[in-house]
């Protein structure tokens, strides 16, 4: 879920506030927003990737973290190197490839183990969806 | 706020976007409405889909339309599938015309068999904007609006960044595009897909097929919600005590069904991934690998905690009938595309996961918007707005005076509390399927008599109708999943282990107060001849 917000880092443009699916952000003083409803975030890291100032940090989590947990803390998160993280892995942002150019899915899949026995090439159950 | 076009487009997911395509260069104008925002709502964005993009070679397609007959239980319809095949192998070669960054392979040549769900769907949005269409971002509809004779001629819903005034679209075709349904169970980008578009559907009489093959769930890790199904291929399971049980796979599957099914924890660890892989791994499924090093776990080494978390018709199969090849529905004036739609057609009783229903998604999106461009051609002038009657019932005008946001929730909870569970849902028998029934039919008559919200409280009226919305669909399911007594496919019943003889047909289901199942009188098409299996 969406843990923080950096109103060091956010310019104010809001993108986070349109291009959340769950509508999760609201406009607030200034144009910082706010995490208005985070028991909305589905954790689907689209806040992240169209923040152009990586302020923005989603918990893997899908339940609020308890106070004191490292990843509400914005110091241990950017030390870390996480803020900013999923934009730059999908390869968004000026002087980066993007990650489709990247995303050999089915070829993985072929490189991969030969199959168990007894383990068809693909579940009946489902398929990969990536 | 009212607008007008020939064509209105619900849903801003992949298939609401090739629709929305489709209809524009149909000559139409379009209005496009998403719950969320076009470009992050939906299945495909915030994942990715490998694609059923199959080269012109009749014996490569053909040996594919046999490999999934046999696996989605031989009901599938093979004239479908064809049609699939082809416009999906021109749709892609369009999207990579537009300048799609696909993956190069080592010869330099693209490969065009897969696509980076954020990136795909910023690409689609400025397509479907530069093709004239309106784009009404956080615009939940609520209900379609209906002439006279009952032919769809718009919509209504909600603004819900401007305070929840209602915003109402005059069209004189509709096309649904809202997605399947997950319950809410917060798997991956699937909170936004409740079932909506199917009860509006259905309440102007729409039936549905396939509602039984929903039992699917995805693998994620215990604390978080990302089904990526890719690289589990590489997974060992573990019990608690670090003992081997298994690898992935169907087996694997099973037994990590019922494992947790019986409150045992399973974990993985993908240490059947070559090394030399791995870095490629990372690079190349960000969705899979960052949340795990973000909560400080490397997958290659250390087993961690699963869970299965339901993801319901979006995943699963069943959805509204269609009536004909231009994905019109059951209802005049309304089409229907993507996972709102059926598709058994395509992938029978097994899931479509991403590669199928990534490819249903831009063909049946891009009939529906051509099919109701065309439709919206033959009709006169339309009612005038205050002629057309809103269709909404069940969570949005209760008999009295609505609820708060406390007793939707608890409503909502009662649904999940019979659909969620691996014990109720994915492990099914008579019983437990009649006993679920039991509980969840009065909860409908409740969504029908007393859900929906007070005036002035816009976030609750949007939860009421979801609520109501993820009633209807766990019926549906259930008197289905009822109907078929036999297993096949992701339809899993522990009473009747194997496939039925002589039940190789698709199971229709309509209706809201009364639910009713039929045989679909249109049998399966299958790919016969040489070398089929």
């Amino acid at each position: 879920m969406i843990e923080i917000v950096s109103a060091e880092r956010c310019v104010a443009c809001d993108k986070c506030v349109l291009a959340c699916p769950t509508n999760v952000f609201d406009r607030g003083p200034g144009g910082v927003p706010v995490v208005a409803r985070q028991e909305d975030c589905q954790t689907c890291y689209m806040c992240e990737a169209y923040c152009p100032v990586d302020a923005l940090f989603v918990a893997p989590h899908t339940h609020p973290l308890p106070a004191g947990s490292p990843l509400r803390e914005e110091p241990e998160v950017a030390g870390a190197g996480l803020l900013g993280s999923y934009r730059e892995r999908i390869g968004w942002g000026r002087g980066r490839v993007p990650g489709a150019r990247l995303a050999v899915g089915p070829d993985l899949d072929r490189a991969g183990p030969a199959p168990a026995a007894g383990r068809a090439p693909a579940g009946p159950a489902r398929g990969a969806r990536d | 706020m009212r607008l007008d076009a020939d064509v209105l487009v619900l849903g801003g997911g992949p298939a609401g976007a090739w629709a929305a395509l489709g209809a524009a260069e149909a000559g139409a104008s379009v209005v496009l409405a998403d719950k969320g925002y076009l470009g992050t709502s939906g299945a495909a964005a915030g994942g990715g889909n490998n694609l059923w993009y199959l080269p012109p070679d009749p014996g490569l397609r053909a040996a594919a339309i046999a490999g999934r007959q046999r696996l989605g239980g031989l009901l599938t319809d093979v004239d479908w599938m064809a049609r699939v095949q082809e416009e999906t192998f021109r749709q892609v070669n369009r999207l990579a015309s537009w300048g799609y960054p696909f993956p190069r392979d080592a010869s330099g040549q693209e490969r065009r068999s897969s696509l980076q769900g954020p990136e795909y769907m910023r690409r689609m949005r400025r397509r479907v904007h530069r093709g004239g269409v309106r784009i009404l971002d956080h615009h939940p509809a609520l209900e379609l609006l209906a002439d006279e004779a009952g032919v769809v001629t718009g919509a209504a819903g909600l603004r819900r960044q401007e305070g929840f005034a209602r915003w109402e679209v005059r069209a004189g075709a509709v096309v649904l595009a809202t997605g399947g349904c997950a319950f809410l169970s917060r798997a991956f980008g699937l909170n936004v897909d409740t079932g909506d578009g199917h009860l509006m559907a259905a309440e102007l009489g729409a039936e549905l097929s396939g509602m039984e093959f929903s039992a699917v769930y995805g693998a994620s890790p215990e604390f978080g919600n990302h089904t990526k199904g890719l690289m589990m291929q590489y997974a060992t399971y573990y019990d608690e005590r670090g003992r081997p049980l298994g690898t992935a796979g169907p087996a694997g599957r099973d037994l990590l069904a019922r494992r947790l099914a019986a409150g045992e924890r399973v974990f993985a660890r993908l240490d059947r991934a070559p090394a030399a892989l791995r870095e490629a791994m990372r690079r190349s499924q960000p969705n899979y690998f960052l949340p795990m090093e973000k909560a400080g776990i490397d997958v290659f080494t250390q087993p961690y905690p699963l869970r299965l978390v339901l993801e319901g018709t979006v995943r699963g199969t069943g959805g509204l009938r269609l009536s004909g090849e231009d994905c019109a529905t059951t209802v005049p004036g309304l089409y229907a595309a993507g996972d709102v739609a059926t598709r058994e057609l395509v992938t029978g009783a097994a899931s479509g996961g991403g590669s199928l229903n990534g490819a249903w998604a831009i063909s049946s999106g891009t009939w529906a918007g051509a099919g109701a461009a065309r439709f919206a051609g033959t009709r006169g002038p339309l009612p005038p707005p205050g002629a057309l009657r809103p269709a909404g019932r069940a969570g949005m005008r209760p008999g009295g005076p609505g609820v708060g946001r406390a007793e939707v929730d608890a409503f909502v909870a009662a649904v999940q509390e019979r659909v969620l569970p691996l014990r109720h849902n994915y492990f099914r028998t008579a019983e437990g399927l009649t006993e679920s029934l039991r509980l969840l039919d009065p909860l409908w008559e409740q969504a029908r008599d007393r859900l929906g919200a007070a005036p002035g409280d816009g976030r609750t009226a949007l939860r009421a109708r979801e609520a109501a919305a993820l009633a209807a669909h766990a019926r549906w399911m259930y008197r289905s999943a009822l109907a078929r007594a036999e297993s096949r496919g992701v339809h899993r019943r522990e009473d009747r282990p194997a496939a039925g003889p002589g039940l190789a047909h698709r199971l229709l289901v309509s209706g809201l107060d009364r639910v009713a199942v039929r045989r679909d009188p249109v049998a399966p098409r299958l790919l016969t001849g040489a070398g089929v299996p």
